[in-house]
């Protein structure tokens, strides 16, 4: 009996210690990545190319979510305004509860899952079939010439995609809310201006996109270039890319808004 | 044709925040707008809040700019930022009101006959605070209090 306890608490140490460990590799790793990022604000060409796999072609994904997301909280909105005859606050509704909360965490949810993922796979299977090592075999910094760029591209596209997520969700509310039900098109929109405010919900919004798309290409960087180069260790790295950031995302979101909101 | 698309991609992403900013959000039209400072005195604000509309009339002439305490005094002071053109007399009234039922209180104005103009960072004298619900039914209920011992 005794061994079997020291066996269990054996193992809550080994556990721990592990992540440990691995909290101070990404530490570390993120520390490289910042400091190797001089080439690729040099060689502009290599994160226009990055951007263009994490930001263009996330665009679909993200601008159709975010029009159903909208219609779909216009349609919600109105059921429950309209109990307390209020239909009127509808655009507040739709575009503070866009430009706050949904925009930036649904847009980092997807981005999570379709770049994040990517690129973890992508950088896994480099390690895997020893293109890293053959880099460093030619003096050429895997950091600095893959994944600083990757990590750029991620960080400039977060913000973006998500301010486009919101305006299409509040276009997507004002199609049903306006055009469909029938809601005042004047009070709609004249509310909503008097209800968001352009430093308080607005560039709180972009700020939350902008840590979610440091958090979320961190972590599925990190996971590519520490995942085991077998063809295991890459489908499990992607699982826990899209696993771990999307945690990341919610946990972050729930400090942020409580700096930033706190119902003052 | 990757230039193409990720400029593409830049310029909706600019965009979009643009239209954030200006459709959604208040950056249009009143705060660009060219504005005076007041300041008013009221013994209670209520629950009014800085950005609250200041109205004239029902329409939106100026924004509370803010609300500070006058221990001097032991009065709110309240600057409003009223746009430069609209004037409004010396003897104008300034009162805390309230939109609707269980709406946000805003600041009215009610100009009155004087001949000067108030200008940048003067106060406006007359004031009418903030209706407090509970002191309305304490006095109701002293009103009715006086009604039946007077009766006896």
């Amino acid at each position: 009996m005794p061994e079997r306890a020291v066996i269990s608490v054996r193992r809550i140490g080994h556990v721990t210690i592990e992540g440990v460990l691995r909290l101070g590799y990404a530490a570390r790793f993120i520390t490289l990545t910042l400091l190797h990022s001089g080439t690729s604000f040099r060689r502009l060409r290599l994160v226009i190319r990055e951007l263009y796999f994490t930001g263009v072609l996330s665009l679909i994904i993200i601008l159709v979510s975010g029009l159903f997301v909208g219609m779909v909280l216009g349609l919600q909105g109105f059921q429950t305004l309209q109990t307390y005859g209020s239909e009127s606050a509808l655009g507040v509704l739709v575009a503070l509860s866009l430009v706050r909360e949904l925009g930036p965490v649904v847009s980092a949810l997807l981005f999570a899952s379709r770049a994040g993922s990517a690129m973890t796979a992508e950088i896994g299977l480099m390690k895997a079939t020893e293109q890293l090592s053959a880099m460093e075999m030619m003096a050429v910094d895997p950091i600095a010439r893959v994944v600083a760029p990757r990590f750029w591209a991620g960080v400039i596209s977060m913000p973006l995609l998500a301010a486009m997520f919101s305006a299409m969700g509040v276009f997507g509310g004002y199609l049903v809310g306006v055009v469909l039900i029938g809601v005042d098109e004047g009070s709609f929109w004249s509310q909503m201006q008097n209800a968001v405010d352009f430093r308080e919900d607005i560039l709180n919004g972009v700020i939350k996109s902008f840590v979610f798309g440091v958090a979320v290409t961190w972590i599925a960087l990190f996971e590519g270039y520490d995942a085991p180069p077998t063809a295991e260790g890459v489908s499990g790295a992607t699982t826990r890319t899209v696993v771990t950031s999307s945690l990341a995302v919610l946990g972050l979101d729930f400090i942020l808004t409580s700096f930033m909101f706190r119902g003052a | 044709m990757l230039d193409l698309w990720v400029g593409l991609f830049v310029c909706a992403g600019i965009g979009a925040l643009l239209v954030l900013a200006l459709k959604v959000g208040n950056m249009s039209g009143f705060s660009v707008a060219d504005t005076y400072q007041l300041y008013a005195n009221f013994d209670n604000i209520g629950g009014l809040k800085p950005r609250a509309p200041v109205k004239s009339a029902g329409v939106v002439v100026g924004r509370v700019a803010e609300i500070t305490f006058n221990n001097d005094r032991f009065t709110a002071r309240v600057a409003l930022r009223i746009e430069k053109n609209y004037k409004f007399p010396k003897d104008t009234t300034a009162s805390i009101l309230t939109s609707g039922l269980l709406g946000e209180q805003y600041i009215g104005l009610e100009g009155g006959g004087d001949d000067k103009m108030l200008a940048q960072d003067e106060t406006i004298k007359l004031t009418q605070s903030a209706v407090v619900l509970e002191k309305l039914i304490s006095q109701f209920l002293y009103s009715k209090a006086a009604e039946g011992d007077s009766k006896k």
